[in-house]
């Protein structure tokens, strides 16, 4: 991966608290468990290593205990390392002086606190310019900053309060806004929102996002709340016992668990929330040409079975969809072109739909509903039973579902029964 | 067979090594004390007592209230009254001079402990020893090192005192909330501006309630100060008791509780938000905060989009 594009790196991370920290990392590195290092050791991080790129939201998963208080700690130097490195936008932040990592920590990387962490004796406005004190930025010219970031979270006309005076929310928000007017390229986020009640704690994770895809920040954040990783991260690390035991997008994690402990975990995730129609999507298995006629189409859906296709054009743009009859009504009467029975209502989705938003439109859709990419091309469907089985963790299964057996047709059944009835084999009506 | 462990000839010898070796450090010190008394007693003791009782009563309004200043004053008028004027002023010096050197030996003390473990695990036994220590055991070896008089009672007063300002001054700031000194490390403040900054000022109560404990401890030793010389109310206790005097020890004695009761409530009241002082602070504390959010308010910001309302989310 390019250098440029990383925006902080971590390789080979140890945190061993009490005695014999150096041996301990040792044997932690000969593959002893971390219950044998001996009651006055604590190995609260082993191996953690993972690159975070510029303008990602990297979380940082794992229940209390797990060591992702101490890991975030590590990359701004709160807590030394006791073997691995640390870089944030190229300069290393492991084994420097205490002046040098204080100039790493004014410039290149500032944290958000899970109990928000602000200077109860001061201000709003103070506790937002505090970053900016710090950095020697001149009064008028810090407080003016700070009443911009305040206006962007949301806080203007609160400036002169003191956080005492503030909701959680609310005080989340300016410890937000410390973060964000000390214009560092990276934030650190400590269980951020953990503190706050569950429909402010939605608003401010909404809040992040925009602020996210507005100003472009590295966001690393911590958290134990697995949909709230899924939710606002664009790649997540899963940590048990100070491991690192997976990396990788929500989908991914999600999908494919790296193990039963992650596949535990990821249990009790609002799949619909996470999954996208593009991880659920199928290879769509009759498409007619629009430029084939009706003939073709007839005997492809006729080959693989089915009662409609979507017509595409020649870059596999969508046009509509067929139903059968009406190709065979085309057929009887010799015409060569499909456009005229082509419907166009074909309610197709695109790949990053959120499953929760595909179970109306696969309802109204005649066929498996379609999946389009951002230019309008056709790259899979999803047939209802496909949907189903995707919210219950087997998307796998889909593939053997047999489609719902057909009823008999009518007419069939009732000569049988006529026959039957005309035998005279009576039969208790209660069986009925 | 009769062991004796000779402790005492090792302390006198050691008393008797320091004041050969340092004896050029004692007798500068002995005048500090003397010029700091007699500085605070010229200030008490030069204006007429109701001057010094009046100015007494408006400085207990401001800082606590009217009814403290009306209490005050009564007291103090309680002391003249019963012709302990002169004596209370001279407790009243040793015991500020006392309690002043306590503070400001106690509360660096107490900050360094606070962040240095191995500091602080080395001041706890020797805190509690001073502490336990009966008073009186300090007077001997102060008398031989500062020669009778002020001197000795200051120095003695001192080591009584000292203990509770540096345990809570270091309690204060081991108890500050972890997370916003850490906010403080996090933004890259310097660990001296941390202390300034967050520290101190969110530590303060409990400073506070020390340096309140140094005071009254000082006052305490007012009695057994007066066993080395020290002029003031105790030379009156100390002579009632060897005359068998009861009127003149009860005399002697309630001054020492009004002045207990004044520096008590006097230093319980710093930062509590009490009394005038407080209030004027408070009220144009409110009103810059006000005149600010009306600029903020006034002012057009130059920011983006649609002005985002915090709405909603309760006050």
């Amino acid at each position: 991966m390019n250098d440029d594009t990383i925006a902080l790196r971590a390789e080979g991370l140890y945190k061993v608290f009490g005695r014999h920290a150096d041996e301990a990392v040792i044997a932690l590195h000969r593959g002893t468990p971390r219950d044998e290092l001996g009651a006055a050791t604590t190995a609260a991080v082993i191996d953690a290593s993972f690159e975070v790129r510029h303008g990602e939201i990297f979380v940082v998963m794992g229940l209390s205990g797990s060591g992702k208080s101490t890991l975030i700690r590590m990359l701004n130097g709160l807590h030394g390392a006791t073997a691995g490195t640390v870089e944030v936008g190229g300069e290393r932040l492991t084994d420097i002086s205490p002046k040098r990592l204080r100039e790493i920590r004014r410039r290149r990387i500032s944290m958000v606190f899970q109990h928000f962490a602000l200077l109860p004796h001061r201000t709003v406005i103070d506790n937002v310019a505090y970053g900016l004190e710090i950095q020697g930025v001149e009064r008028d010219e810090r407080i003016a900053r700070a009443r911009r970031v305040t206006e962007i979270v949301g806080l203007q006309g609160w400036e002169e309060k003191h956080p005492s005076e503030l909701s959680g929310g609310m005080q989340q928000r300016v410890g937000l806004a410390r973060a964000l007017a000390a214009d560092t390229d990276v934030l650190l986020m400590d269980e951020a929102f953990s503190a706050l009640d569950p429909l402010i704690r939605r608003e401010m994770q909404d809040q992040l996002l925009e602020l996210q895809a507005e100003l472009g920040k590295t966001i690393i954040f911590i958290t134990h709340d697995l949909n709230e990783a899924m939710y606002i991260g664009d790649r997540i690390a899963v940590m048990r016992d100070g491991r690192i035991v997976q990396i990788g997008s929500p989908e991914d994690i999600l999908t494919n668990p790296a193990n039963d402990y992650v596949e535990q975990f990821v249990q009790d995730v609002d799949r619909t929330k996470v999954l996208t129609a593009e991880s659920v999507m199928r290879k769509p298995r009759a498409v007619v040409h629009v430029g084939a006629g009706p003939r073709a189409a007839l005997t492809l859906m006729r080959d693989e079975q089915v009662a409609g296709a979507y017509v595409v054009s020649k870059d596999r743009s969508i046009v509509g969809w067929v139903r059968d009859r009406d190709v065979f009504d085309l057929v009887r009467r010799g015409v060569k072109d499909l456009s005229s029975v082509i419907q166009s209502d074909h309610g197709a989705v695109a790949t990053d739909t959120a499953l929760a938003d595909l179970f109306i439109p696969s309802l109204e859709a005649a066929l498996p509903l379609g999946v389009l990419d951002s230019r309008d091309r056709l790259v899979g469907v999803i047939p209802r039973v496909t949907l189903l089985a995707a919210l219950g963790g087997e998307p796998e299964a889909a593939v053997q579902a047999a489609p719902r057996p057909d009823p008999m047709p009518t007419a069939e059944v009732d000569q049988v029964l006529e026959a039957a009835v005309g035998a005279g084999a009576a039969e208790p009506k209660e069986a009925l | 067979m009769d062991i004796r462990i000779p402790v005492g000839t090792w302390i006198a010898d050691f008393f008797d090594w320091v004041e050969v070796a340092f004896g050029w450090f004692f007798e500068p010190l002995r005048s500090l004390f003397l010029g700091l008394y007699d500085a605070v007693a010229w200030v008490f003791g030069t204006p007429p007592a109701l001057v010094v009782i009046a100015l007494v009563a408006v400085g207990a309004l401001l800082a606590r209230g009217w009814r403290f200043a009306i209490g005050s004053a009564l007291g103090l008028l309680f002391i003249v009254g019963v012709d302990q004027w002169d004596n209370a002023v001279a407790s009243l010096s040793l015991v500020l001079v006392a309690a002043f050197l306590a503070i400001a030996a106690a509360v660096p003390l107490g900050i360094w402990a606070a962040r240095n473990d191995r500091v602080s695990k080395t001041l706890k036994p020797i805190l509690d020893f001073l502490q336990t220590l009966p008073a009186f055991v300090y007077l001997p070896p102060a008398l031989a090192l500062l020669r009778i008089g002020v001197a000795p009672a200051v120095i003695a007063t001192f080591i009584f005192a000292i203990a509770p300002g540096v345990r809570l001054t270091e309690l204060g700031i081991r108890g500050v909330d972890k997370e916003v000194v850490e906010a403080g490390q996090a933004f890259g403040a310097h660990p001296r501006r941390i202390l300034r900054q967050i520290q101190l000022p969110l530590a303060m109560p409990s400073i506070m309630a020390g340096v309140n404990q140094v005071i009254m401890l000082s006052l305490s030793m007012v009695v057994i100060a007066a066993m080395v010389g020290a002029p003031g109310l105790g030379q009156d206790v100390v002579q009632s008791i060897s005359a068998l005097n009861v009127g003149l020890g009860f005399e002697a004695g309630l001054s020492v509780v009004v002045l207990a009761i004044l520096l008590d409530r006097f230093t319980a009241s710093f930062g509590k938000g009490m009394g005038l002082y407080s209030t004027w602070r408070r009220r144009r504390l409110a009103q810059r905060e006000a005149d600010e959010q009306a600029r903020f308010d006034a002012e057009i910001l130059e920011v983006g989009g649609p002005r985002r309302s915090p709405g909603g989310l309760g006050g």
